[in-house]
């Protein structure tokens, strides 16, 4: 990056909802220094100015769902300097990942009155399944905390502050009264990474995992503690699977509850 | 120039991706496209087998920018079901919620998306450098929006508080009440907002729509209603499907709404306005009549006006929300599942979603359908390019895009939403 001209930023669009890179417009204090700090070189969402490429950074959202996007993705990567993966659908595939384990055939006539035109993969998966990712923020939707500090980091040269352990830490450190300990309410904080600041045991509910699995999860000793707490096997392997079905623990975990 | 050929490849500021093509013939429209290359995520196919508790939150991620819609939608289809009626301040919360969505959704459109096509700027940053008063009061506004959501919903996108019967937890009256000067600053920037898009230049575009919105006896709609329209129709949500087809076109192979034995229907903001305007606040009417707009208001274009007005309503009614709250005794009303089929529409930002599910005993999700606002103004947003490009053909080729894209834009359309149904049309020229 030429200390002359401002690094270009990117945001790309895959299979998504585009939550994470609507985080972006969310950081109304922050969005106007951001567009300071950096040349907003290709963002549709946004702006229909198109910059030519290569970019510093580009954000990535969204899973691969077509052979199209399989190809494009590599397009991004040429184009690309850092790639930051943003959302559980970029990092693991998204809820879209829940065809993963059905079979495609039979969920497109659900859906579709023509199924023979919908060209899709069997399967969602993350970025990093096909290109290499340079960084990844989890989170369905991501933190804007996390975006804004990771970009932050980027353009200071420094590392990006985004932890890797469990919910349960942000959760004490709130001080929020354990809501699986008190009130036997099934909760995944105990093995899903910390980064949404343990939004539901705030409001009294359990967390749902949309960060993902952290460093080194237990998923099978919650399990069993879940089942302590009258949770069916087919209720714990539906907590599991959801907005990150695939990522390797989660998906390990549903699997050994399944029928 | 007889033949002549417009495409947008990668239509800009929208949510989602979709594409134009239009080809004109001897001077005239032979062929106009909307393309959704939007991958499918197959929602209603893996809602099969789930619990009904687990759709707020699974529909949710449907769409980033309208998830309390879905939300809204599928809580209201399961209670449908369930014979349950959420009244009293539970049902005011969630009205208070949906008055953030808007908000939030309405002034992201209108500051970030919509005015740079009215004032020549390619994106709202741009716009900044000249409009900065104006680009910061939007950013200001739409933050009160995202700050009711964040307070009621827990985060701002996909909020985690919303459960079939009521909430998780319910705020204090204190809570709320912290709302209430931001909101009062909100109120009068949604009044320049509605002033400010009044100024703007609009082309004379009138058009004879058949709108759709829900009608409810007692308030602008929200979550409750019967679904109305200009020209007839009349009907509870669960007749929806009598009503409403999913067509296959010859020129387009994506899925339409169309009214049965009608055709195209037009939903969102300006079929809420035309429908419901007597139940605006006195206020917001006559903001709207200042800003140049009465009671029938046939310009798409003019959108923009009716955004800012329902984000002054919507500001408004906030306001009288959390000045006449009483924290409720539960945050939810008890759900005893039964088997069933649920109805349910609300009012999204950018009009009527519509969600059905059919349910076991247990409450377990047989199947689901959901016609999001997006499919139904499809055929519309075409229809109107047909009438909006033979007066311009003299314009150059990129003014002339570039008022497409514009007209497009009319319909805040969100692509993200659509694409769990349409086809898949992937052909980038």
């Amino acid at each position: 990056m030429a200390a002359t001209r401002k690094p270009k930023l990117a945001v790309w669009k895959f299979a998504s909802c585009d939550g994470c890179q609507l985080s972006l417009l969310d950081c109304e204090d922050e969005l106007l220094a951001v567009a300071g700090a950096v040349e907003i070189a290709n963002f549709p969402e946004a702006s229909r100015a198109v910059v030519k490429g290569p970019y510093d950074i580009s954000l990535v959202e969204g899973s691969i769902t077509t052979p199209h996007d399989a190809e494009r993705i590599h397009q991004v990567r040429r184009a690309s300097g850092i790639l930051i993966t943003i959302g559980a659908c970029a990092t693991a595939g998204g809820i879209q990942a829940l065809r993963n384990f059905r079979n495609i055939k039979e969920l497109v006539p659900m859906v579709y009155p023509t199924p023979a035109y919908i060209e899709t993969l069997n399967k969602s998966t993350p970025i990093a399944d096909h290109v290499f990712v340079d960084f990844e923020l989890r989170g369905c939707p991501i933190s804007k905390h996390q975006l804004v500090e990771t970009l932050c980091a980027l353009l200071n040269g420094r590392k990006p502050n985004t932890p890797t352990y469990s919910v349960c830490l942000e959760c004490k450190r709130r001080g929020i009264v354990c809501v699986m300990v008190a009130h036997g309410t099934p909760c995944l904080g105990p093995v899903t990474q910390a980064g949404c600041g343990a939004i539901c045991p705030a409001y009294q509910r359990g967390c749902y995992g949309c960060f993902g699995p952290k460093e080194t999860p237990n998923t099978a000793a919650l399990s069993a503690l879940w089942g302590q707490l009258g949770a069916r096997d087919g209720d714990i392997m539906r907590a599991f699977r959801s907005f990150n079905a695939y990522a390797e623990p989660f998906r390990r975990e549903s699997e050994a509850h399944e029928k | 120039m007889k033949n002549r050929v417009v495409k947008v490849d990668y239509l800009a500021r929208v949510e989602g991706e979709s594409a134009l093509h239009v080809r004109i013939r001897d001077r005239k429209v032979a062929d106009v496209k909307l393309k959704v290359f939007e991958p499918p995520r197959l929602f209603e196919a893996f809602l099969r087998g789930r619990r009904f508790h687990e759709a707020p939150d699974i529909t949710a991620r449907i769409c980033g920018i309208c998830p309390v819609a879905y939300q809204m939608s599928s809580c209201h289809a399961m209670e449908d079901a369930f014979g349950v009626t959420v009244g009293g301040p539970l049902r005011e919360l969630r009205r208070l919620l949906y008055c953030g969505e808007w908000i939030e959704s309405h002034v992201l459109h209108v500051y970030l998306l919509h005015a740079p096509d009215f004032l020549g700027y390619e994106d709202a940053i741009q716009m900044a450098r000249k409009h900065g008063s104006a680009v910061l009061r939007g950013l200001k506004l739409k933050k009160v929006g995202n700050d009711i959501v964040t307070l009621l919903g827990g985060r701002e996108i996909h909020p985690i508080n919303v459960r079939v019967g009521g909430f998780y937890r319910v705020p204090t009256k204190k809570e709320l009440r912290a709302l209430i000067e931001p909101l009062k600053w909100a109120r009068d920037a949604a009044l320049e907002t509605v002033e400010w898009t009044g100024g703007l230049k609009f082309p004379d575009f009138e058009q004879d729509y058949e709108f759709v919105a829900l009608r409810h006896p007692d308030e602008y709609p929200f979550n409750e209603g019967r679904v109305v329209s200009n020209k007839g129709l009349d009907i509870a949500i669960r007749e929806f499907e009598n009503y409403i087809a999913e067509q296959q076109v010859a020129h387009s192979t994506a899925l339409h709404a169309v009214v049965r034995g009608r055709g195209n229907y037009h939903v969102g903001p300006l079929a809420r306005y035309n429908l419901n305007y007597d139940k605006l606040t006195p206020s917001a009417k006559a903001a709207a009549r200042k800003a140049g707009i009465g009671p029938v208001c046939r310009n798409p274009f003019q959108s923009i006006i009716v955004r800012a007005v329902e984000t002054l309503y919507a500001c408004e009614e906030a306001l009288r929300i959390i000045e006449s709250y009483e924290m409720p005794d539960q945050p939810a009303v008890p759900i005893e599942p039964r088997a069933g089929i649920g109805y349910g529409c609300t009012e999204a930002p950018r009009g009527i979603l519509y969600h059905r599910y059919r349910l076991d005993p247990t409450g377990q999700i047989l199947d689901a359908r959901i016609v999001p606002p997006t499919a139904q103004n499809q055929a519309t947003i075409e229809s109107d390019l047909r009438q909006f490009i033979p007066k311009r053909l003299n314009l150059p080729q990129d003014k002339l895009t570039w008022q497409c894209e514009q007209a497009i834009r009319n319909y805040d359309p969100c692509i993200s939403c659509s694409c769990h149904f349409l086809k898949l049309h992937i052909e980038r020229e």
